[in-house]
């Protein structure tokens, strides 16, 4: 299995890979934002959480297709399946290579954009704690989208209706953390409901995107 | 003692059975070659044998971890290097050495080229180097010799031939005669299943909800 996780890995950095994908277009929306709502620092302090997390959803989702699409294509899903790694250790690894080149430069790369949005001083460490905490949910719950769609043509619309909706809790959750903590609120509850969502995502939804892929692989 | 063994198999495509009242067994050191026209059922028989899809009725016989699967499609990495994707499928197989595969197979000189920059004869070479690096005593194997040239061909057929003598069995899905003369030729023509409308099998209709 980590040859598997050190194979994706590598393909990610090589040519076409992907790598920096999701970051530019995180950096991106970041910066559009302030054209859209105007310079003012008070509006922007104000809605900096949410953008930040919106935008972080939105540069996951863009790569996930690509987490069993390409697989499928050139054969190498049918083989795995046939391997002897379970197949939910397919999935779990590759959630795991899509959230170390998607996720983490995300969690690194917030704080630098949050200085973008006037993001609040005491905001900071609640970003970065609420990222690490809730990207690696948005991979995992990927995969399943992505495990649904694996044989369609062009379904990466398809897979953004059916995996947007599942990622509500994770973005109420991880926008509200950041929020109370900029206010100086206290920050438990959003805290516990944030990493209760990730471990309970990581614990079942592999499960889920193995069956799907077992069924469309027929 | 069968390494394979089927027993009265009914597969199915798309909820229709397109095969049925399949009977027969691979012996360790024996090759065996399914024939039929297009369309008959040979990729379905052996996605089915593979596990990749359940069959309609009818047992399959395998020792666990025995199989060895090799579809139309290689499986390769366009811009990992010849070595590297053959090193990830040995990691999977938790086999280590990949040398003696390049070496049957004639990719040694190719090891440092990207997958993308080879031909499609190489990378079918090097897809059915996959298969030495396994370590499976059963290979399935479709259409294995498409795009390869006849010296190509002969490379592999002595393959299939050293993985006979040590004990292994293959099951080959092929058009052409791959000039392994003590393999079994078994024509799938017999076993066809009769369309719906003839009587057959009408298919299920929660086929596709499951």
């Amino acid at each position: 299995m980590i040859a598997l996780l050190i194979r994706d890995l590598r393909l990610a950095v090589r040519a076409g890979g992907g790598f920096g994908l999701g970051l530019a277009f995180f950096l991106i929306v970041v910066t559009l934002v302030p054209f859209g709502v105007g310079p003012e620092g008070g509006v922007l302090a104000r809605i900096a959480s949410g953008i930040l997390w919106l935008g972080a959803l939105l540069a996951c989702l863009l790569s996930l297709d690509r987490i069993f699409a390409l697989d499928f294509e050139d054969g190498s899903l049918d083989l795995l399946a046939t391997a002897p790694i379970p197949l939910e250790g397919v999935v779990t690894m590759k959630a795991l290579a899509h959230w170390i080149t998607t996720g983490l430069p995300l969690v690194v790369a917030a704080p630098v954009f949050g200085v973008l949005l006037h993001l609040p001083q005491g905001a900071y460490l609640w970003l970065i704690v609420a990222l690490i905490l809730g990207t690696p949910a948005l991979s995992v719950l990927g995969t399943f989208g992505a495990a649904l769609t694996v044989g369609l043509k062009r379904g990466g619309l398809l897979m953004s209706l059916l995996v947007l909706p599942l990622y509500v809790p994770t973005l109420i959750f991880g926008a509200e953390l950041v929020r109370r903590g900029a206010a100086g609120m206290a920050t438990q509850v959003p805290l516990m409901m944030l990493a209760g969502i990730t471990a309970a995502t990581i614990a079942i939804v592999p499960f889920a995107s193995a069956a799907a892929i077992r069924v469309n692989l027929r | 003692m069968s390494l394979l063994a089927v027993e009265d198999l009914c597969v199915s495509r798309g909820g229709l059975p397109v095969l049925e009242g399949l009977s027969f067994a691979v012996r360790a050191g024996e090759a065996l070659v399914l024939r039929g026209p297009n369309g008959i059922g040979k990729t379905t028989l052996l996605r089915t044998l593979a596990g990749l899809q359940p069959p309609l009725a009818g047992r399959i016989s395998m020792p666990p971890e025995a199989m060895a699967y090799a579809a139309h499609a290689d499986g390769l990495k366009s811009t990992l290097t010849v070595a590297e994707n053959l090193a990830f499928w040995a990691a999977v197989y938790a086999t280590e050495d990949i040398e003696p595969a390049l070496e049957r197979m004639n990719l040694r000189g190719l090891r440092d080229r990207a997958a993308m920059s080879l031909s499609a004869g190489q990378k079918r070479r090097l897809g059915l180097a996959r298969l030495l690096v396994t370590g499976r005593p059963v290979w399935v194997l479709d259409e294995p010799t498409v795009s390869l040239d006849a010296a190509s061909v002969a490379l592999f057929a002595e393959a299939v031939r050293g993985h006979l003598a040590t004990g292994g069995a293959a099951l080959i899905a092929t058009h052409i005669d791959l000039g392994l003369t003590e393999a079994r030729l078994l024509d799938l023509g017999p076993f066809k299943a009769p369309p719906p409308e003839a009587g057959g099998f009408k298919g299920q209709f929660d086929e596709a909800f499951l």
